[in-house]
């Protein structure tokens, strides 16, 4: 076996260091962006993955918002402060739900495997639109959280938070990597273009879809965990449809390429959102929209191939 | 004195009924080891019912179905798969967008999929090697690096074999092998997958409507007609079977 | 006692405010497979043209059941004036790719609704409160209807009379159902399947239009009409079961029943209900309740 280095993983080890770095110099408001930027693309990477099988999550806000309520209960009410603890405690959270829920949605395709996972957090978000001990619709703050059981000023904690992110990031991009190139992982394609063929080769498609849909939901718990955090504050937005269309979204501007695009993506989408906001609020969801809709239409090939089926003719 | 080798595949009153369609009437089949059985009749016979019921795609109404002795009635594809019973398809069921050469990898990974290891490396230099020498065996290494999708369609079928034999399995089904292939091709490629397949000891069935191909490759042949089986035998003797000549091969003659 | 009524009467209103809506989604779904998250949109600018027109009517003191007409034409003016932008401006070319593609651009065209919407009236709300006084009340029992709310019924049971009757009794609805079926054989048999594309969408769009138009008096026209619309209108229509008439009225009904039981017996639940029926039709019978099977073509 030829020891050369993966190209990817040395890359992610650069940008671990350039990110971590960064998070000392940036101004605060950038080390905010970036943390939620990163957070989101955890998210995509989920959805890369699916959308490798050819499956469109609608609902993965519900693991998004699963993940930030895990945080803000056990910060209130079991008064866990711990920022690594909490993290966990939101990836948990979210990826226990999600191999409970997987056994469901592992039989369902296309637009079915779509609209369930948006009934499901259309679901969490009516329980939690309605609760008053949550807060309903306004959400509670949380805490700034701890480390090694000290609590740091505001911009410490912040660094922290954000070099925490990097690392988590960079440790499941990595992993999405080794897992891409797996026999699984490569699977994942193969299912998309004919699940019969690979029943017939011996291999349950169900299980490899239920394995994809559990990593979804473990990244866009820590993904949601990460956001509460560094925003201080959870509402139930954090699990409406709109939420989940913006990941997918994102996913897509990304492309699907390689397990950099959902971060540099998200990313981006958070700079130009940030400028968008201040500058031109009220076209902001019309460039988006166009820009979605530009890739649809004239991009077919580049960002859409490793998802859309193709109807091959016989 | 040595004891009779369990059969290959056992079939007793095997029917299968969808509504009031008997596609299967009381179905009584014994195959042993190495043997090239090819399946005839004309369309609605029931022939290929006959194959989806023993690998899994189909459920009998009735019946039994042993492949060495084990049961597979009411196993699914997957399983039925994993034992030894593999097939091709009349339609070559490939993965579309990815490369010849992915589909044989993807192949090959599954096969090794019982110990777990579905989590090792796709791309590994020994797979490649195995897959590259399949290529070589069924002689589509030009279209090695092609997406399935555009090769021509006899190659597609071979890729189709060719992943169906990835596994050596002991019992391989080949739906209509060469329909859907030029005459003059027909035998180039018939000749290339039986010498693999012989070569590995396996037992093989095909469904086949051109009638040389049948002569040509059989040992022995299977006449389907409405759901029963007309005649079991050597090709000469079935061939010749009036009956057989009155509901088959009458009407169905070459391609 | 009195509080079945209540739920009863709650329930059917909410219903028939459903059922208008998702009719003309589930149409179109049925007929071009094509889930149109814009629908809500189409709700939205039904809603708000509804509200200027109505509130210029009143200003200009014109006759006061005249609006009810103005109603109609703002549904079948926005209607047909957006159902053809869509229609020939993106969804033509998005025929015959994969079905959940053709949702996010559908959804793509939500967002640029939404804002076009934003940047023609502004955030505040439009009320247009007029017409709902106008028809008075009935008194049932311990209830007092408002009339309005009644018409909503009526307009519901009208909309979903036509739409059935018309897809089956007339030869225009037997080539929708064709359609519906088997799109290539349709084609086929000599179908112009554009064509039928294009007047599917249309009525879609008006009914969609229509949905926002009539119930504009009795809501407050204001932001993020469409957002929750659209989401309700899945549920209504994954229920009852994609491409079905029959289906868009029991689940629309269901939803309706139950979602008039929370509100009045168990208050946290209101939005919770709707979901749970959607979550379990999409467990139980993922097909909807009046739905039918795909076959998958080998």
């Amino acid at each position: 076996m030829v020891g050369k280095p993966d190209r990817t993983v040395v890359g992610l080890a650069i940008a671990f260091v350039v990110f971590v770095s960064a998070g000392f110099f940036l101004p605060s408001w950038a080390v905010s962006l970036v943390i939620v930027s990163l957070a989101r693309g955890l998210v995509a990477l989920g959805l890369l993955v699916q959308f490798r099988a050819g499956l469109v999550s609608f609902g993965q806000a519900l693991f998004f918002g699963v993940g930030g309520y895990a945080v803000g209960l056990a910060s209130v009410k079991l008064r866990v402060t711990d920022v690594v603890l909490l993290l966990l405690v939101g990836a948990a959270a979210a990826t226990v739900l999600g191999a409970a829920l997987g056994f469901l949605m592992r039989r369902y395709r296309e637009i079915f495997f779509a609209m369930l996972s948006l009934a499901f957090s259309m679901l969490f978000y009516g329980l939690l639109v309605k609760t008053e001990t949550l807060g309903s619709t306004d959400g509670f703050n949380i805490a700034t959280p701890t480390l090694f059981g000290s609590r740091f000023s505001a911009p410490i904690t912040r660094t922290l938070l954000h070099a925490l992110t990097v690392t988590v990031a960079a440790g499941t991009a990595a992993g999405v990597h080794w897992y891409l190139g797996t026999t699984l992982g490569r699977l994942a394609t193969a299912l998309r273009d004919n699940e019969v063929r690979v029943e017939y080769l011996g291999y349950s498609a169900a299980r490899a879809i239920h394995g994809q849909y559990i990593l979804g939901a473990a990244l866009a718990g820590g993904a949601g965990a990460l956001t509460a955090m560094a925003v201080g504050h959870i509402d139930p937005s954090m699990a409406y449809w709109t939420t989940s269309g913006e990941l997918v979204f994102v996913t897509i501007l990304s492309g699907t390429g390689s397990v950099f695009a959902p971060f540099l993506g998200s990313l981006v989408f958070g700079l130009i959102q940030t400028f968008a906001l201040q500058y031109a609020s009220q076209i902001w969801q019309m460039l988006l929209g166009a820009a979605l809709l530009l890739i649809i239409l004239f991009f077919p090939g580049g960002l859409w191939s490793s998802f859309e089926r193709r109807r091959v003719q016989a | 004195m040595t004891e009779p080798a369990v059969p290959v595949l056992e079939v007793r009153e095997l029917t299968k009924l969808f509504g009031q369609v008997v596609a299967a009437h009381d179905l009584d089949v014994t195959i042993v080891g190495e043997e090239v059985v090819s399946i005839i009749g004309a369309n609605g016979a029931g022939k290929t019912t006959f194959v989806n019921m023993i690998t899994g795609y189909a459920r009998p109404t009735s019946g039994a179905i042993r492949f060495r002795g084990q049961n597979l009635v009411g196993l699914g594809p997957r399983a039925i798969t994993r034992l030894g019973v593999c097939r091709s398809f009349q339609v070559p069921q490939v993965f579309s967008t990815m490369t010849v050469l992915e589909n044989l990898l993807i192949a090959h990974g599954l096969a090794h999929s019982d110990r777990g290891s579905v989590l090792d490396a796709l791309v590994t230099p020994d797979r490649l090697d195995a897959c590259d020498a399949l290529l070589h065996t069924y002689q589509i290494d030009a279209y090695r690096d092609r997406p399935a999708a555009i090769v021509p369609q006899g190659v597609r079928k071979l890729v189709d074999i060719a992943m169906a034999t990835v596994r050596e399995a002991a019992l391989l089904f080949l739906d209509e092998p060469t329909s859907g292939i030029s005459s003059e091709e027909k035998f180039a490629i018939m000749d290339i997958v039986m010498s693999a397949l012989t070569q590995r000891k396996t037992t093989v069935v095909f469904i086949e409507h051109d009638i040389d191909i049948v002569k040509r490759y059989g040992t022995r042949v299977l006449a389907f007609h409405e759901g029963r089986i007309l005649a079991d035998g050597a090709p000469v003797d079935v061939l010749t079977d009036p009956r057989v000549r009155a509901h088959v091969t009458g009407r169905v003659g070459r391609a | 006692m009195a509080t079945l009524a209540f739920i009863v009467a709650d329930g059917i209103i909410y219903a028939s405010w459903l059922l208008i809506v998702a009719v003309g989604m589930t149409l179109v779904y049925g007929v071009m497979r094509i889930l149109n998250v814009a629908h809500g949109s189409l709700y939205a600018l039904g809603a708000y043209t509804a509200a200027t027109m109505v509130g210029a009517w009143f200003q200009r003191g014109y006759v006061p059941l005249g609006s009810f007409g103005v109603l109609l034409a703002a549904a079948l003016v926005v209607g047909v004036v957006m159902g053809l932008i869509l229609e020939l401006g993106l969804l033509r070319f998005l025929y015959g790719r994969d079905e959940v593609v053709v949702v996010l651009a559908t959804y793509a065209t939500f967002l640029i609704l939404e804002d076009v919407i934003q940047l023609i009236w502004g955030v505040e709300a439009r009320p247009a409160p007029q017409p709902y006084s106008l028809l008075g009340t009935t008194s049932v029992g311990p209830l007092v209807l408002n009339n309005y709310d009644l018409s909503l019924v009526a307009l519901a049971l009208v909309v979903g009379g036509i739409s059935w009757w018309g897809l089956t009794r007339t030869v225009a609805g037997k080539v929708l159902l064709a359609v519906i079926f088997d799109r290539e054989m349709a084609e086929a048999c000599g179908i112009n399947v554009r064509r039928v594309f294009r007047v599917t969408f249309l009525f879609g769009s008006v009914l969609g239009a229509l949905g926002g138009a009539y119930t504009a008096p009795m809501i407050s026209v204001s932001r993020g009409l469409g957002v929750d619309v659209i989401v309700l209108s899945f549920a209504v229509v994954v229920v009852g079961g994609l491409g079905s008439i029959p289906g868009a009225l029991l689940g629309a009904t269901v939803i309706g029943l139950s979602r008039a039981c929370a509100v009045h017996l168990l208050p946290q639940a209101e939005v919770f209900a709707i979901y749970l029926i959607m979550t379990l039709v999409l467990i139980v019978r993922p097909y909807g309740l009046l739905g039918r099977q795909r076959l998958r073509k080998i």
